[in-house]
């Protein structure tokens, strides 16, 4: 049976086939026996969950109704919970409860969502494998030697095993696009700025956003419309109106212009998965959009102008670490200077202080210039790349990974080679431009996603896109062996 | 722009991270690719490119001055390993 998404559950509460607390004790059912073998969790909560069933069955009872309210879902832990620890999967944070929710996780909450647990994810969304986590790496349900992506690899696998319907994640260099796309799910990347950052651990605050992890187009245009908004407690947060995402699902897509960027299918990208996004790409003809080549000249500076900017925002969002107030804290330390060193050495995992030291580097005394500001001057010219290009397309589409799932252990060596894997996705966080990832084929068994770029605060375009694309194929309906 | 141990000695420092002696080369080795993969970017042309902090060119939102959190101390601390009477405890910094 297929595994059912965020709209059918929605009709079959509506109908009282079912109510939230079977859905819940379902989801919490699966996801404690793929425990062992997938590990895309950090916390459940099995009494909190049914408590908000309870809570939502009750609602519906009353004659409210909502296409939320019941769903069961998963929050990557790097969203705040009151009452119920958030880790970051970090060994800093093990054992630390927020005392606020995160706005995200508020606005759900409202909408009536079944929060079951929290997805296991890279340290401090730092990676592309799930292997930083301190509590494991997941695995992808496609083939459990392969890593699911990262840094949402939890919520990834979460939903493609079937656990549950939907997940939050965050994207800072693709960190929801790239492990949906190696887990053959739908994952959305809005605007920087379009939901808000409140109570979302900060890893380089320019450049990360949340967003959503699901089966189709519709459930992601149902997620985002209760998460998106304008929120005082976050400076960045866009304060534009939501849109009505679901109700523009439907426009055909006759006589829109796709953009192609030649530099999306160099010699990087696996034969297989070319193959796959080509094929999409004809599929969209066949919609009656019509394909025209873009350029995006400066596409190449964008993974190392990341790894300038990221990390440098991250040594200082993570300075906050220090032993005192919160996270771990060294026993041994005789000086609060060595109280520091040693908590955040202790704390921290390899991938995290490797980042750290490097932000550190970049924005030491007499090296400002040379790397910060010249990556501030290229980020400059990678935005406006796109937005030339958005001045005769509607959309921007190609490759979402330059290759399907690698396997666990194959790039940890080497931490330029994993940077490489998110050389699609990076330059859309550095232009804070929407981005999407939907199934669109496999090669050598595993899934393969298709890219969609929208340009600012156009996630509506992109779920149209999507969605329209959905409704003529079944990728998404492809499911791995239980 | 290479990279040496006592530069990664001095960065750690200024990080506030312990670096023992014996994971310094190791470190030290996986910077040096890093910091040469970044440098890369020097070759790029940005000759009058305006730096680019916001990705979307605006500028942060001011808010009016005024007190908008309650106290909630106690509840705040409740996360930290050593507190006495509302502060928070740290090894002695003045003999």
């Amino acid at each position: 049976m297929a595994s059912p998404t965020i709209a059918g559950l929605a009709r079959q509460l509506e109908a009282r086939e079912v109510s939230s607390h079977e859905l819940t004790q379902r989801a919490l059912d699966r996801i404690a026996a793929s425990q062992p073998v997938l590990n895309a969790f950090i916390t459940v909560t099995p009494e909190q969950a049914l408590a908000a069933a309870d809570a939502a069955d009750a609602r519906r009872a009353r004659g409210e109704t909502g296409p939320l309210l019941g769903i069961p879902l998963a929050h990557k832990d790097i969203f705040c919970t009151a009452g119920v620890p958030t880790t970051c999967a970090s060994k800093m944070l093990a054992g630390f409860v927020s005392p606020y929710d995160a706005t995200v996780v508020e606005r759900l909450n409202a909408a009536g969502v079944v929060t079951v647990g929290k997805a296991n994810m890279d340290e401090f969304a730092m990676g592309s494998s799930n292997e930083t986590s301190f509590f494991g790496p997941v695995k992808n349900p496609w083939g459990l030697a392969r890593s699911p992506g990262g840094s949402s690899g939890g919520s990834a696998a979460a939903v493609a095993a079937g656990l549950v319907p939907a997940a939050t994640g965050t994207d800072t260099g693709g960190s929801i696009r790239q492990p949906a796309a190696l887990t053959g799910i739908t994952g959305l990347k809005p605007t920087y700025g379009r939901v808000s950052r409140y109570g979302m651990i900060a890893f380089a605050s320019s450049l990360d956003q949340a967003g959503v992890l699901t089966r189709t187009a519709e459930d992601a245009a149902l997620l985002l419309g209760a998460m998106a908004g304008f929120d005082p407690r976050d400076s960045t947060c866009a304060d534009r109106p939501v849109p009505d995402y679901a109700a523009g699902l439907g426009a055909p897509l006759r006589g829109r212009r796709i953009g192609v960027p030649k530099e999306f299918f160099d010699d990087g990208l696996e034969p297989g998965s070319a193959a796959a996004v080509r094929a999409a790409l004809a599929e969209y003809e066949r919609l009656g959009a019509t394909l025209h080549e873009v350029s995006l000249p400066n596409l190449g500076l964008s993974v190392p102008t990341y790894y300038i900017v990221a990390p440098a925002e991250a040594s200082s969002n993570l300075s906050r670490f220090d032993g005192v107030r919160f996270g771990y804290r060294h026993p041994g330390a005789g000086s609060l200077e060595e109280l520091y060193k040693l908590s955040r050495a202790g704390g921290f995992g390899a991938e995290v202080q490797r980042r750290i030291l490097t932000g550190t580097y970049v924005l030491s005394a007499g090296y400002y210039d040379a790397y910060y500001l010249k990556a501030q001057q290229c980020r400059r010219l990678i935005a406006d790349d796109f937005r030339r290009a958005f001045g005769s397309v509607d959309v921007i589409a190609g490759p979402t990974a330059p290759a399907p799932a690698f396997r666990l252990g194959e790039k940890v060596d080497d931490p330029v080679q994993m940077y490489l894997n998110d050389i699609y996705t990076i330059a859309v966080n550095l232009a804070g431009l929407p981005g999407l990832s939907i199934p669109c084929g496999f090669s050598g068994g595993l899934p393969v996603g298709l890219q969609l770029i929208g340009p600012h605060f156009e996630e509506g375009r992109l779920l149209n896109f999507a969605h329209q694309y959905q409704q003529a194929t079944g990728w998404h309906l492809r499911e791995p062996a239980a | 722009m290479s990279l040496t141990e006592k530069d990664v000695r001095h960065i750690a420092h200024l990080a506030r991270i312990a670096l023992p002696d014996a994971e310094l080369p190791a470190v030290a080795a996986k910077l040096a690719r890093i910091v040469g993969f970044v440098d890369q970017l020097q070759a790029a042309d940005t000759t009058g490119v305006a730096p680019m902090a916001h990705p979307l060119d605006e500028r942060q939102r001011l808010r009016a001055d005024v007190v908008t959190e309650a106290d909630q101390r106690a509840l705040l601390q409740q996360n930290a390993a050593a507190v006495d009477q509302g502060l928070y405890l740290v090894p002695r910094v003045i003999e």
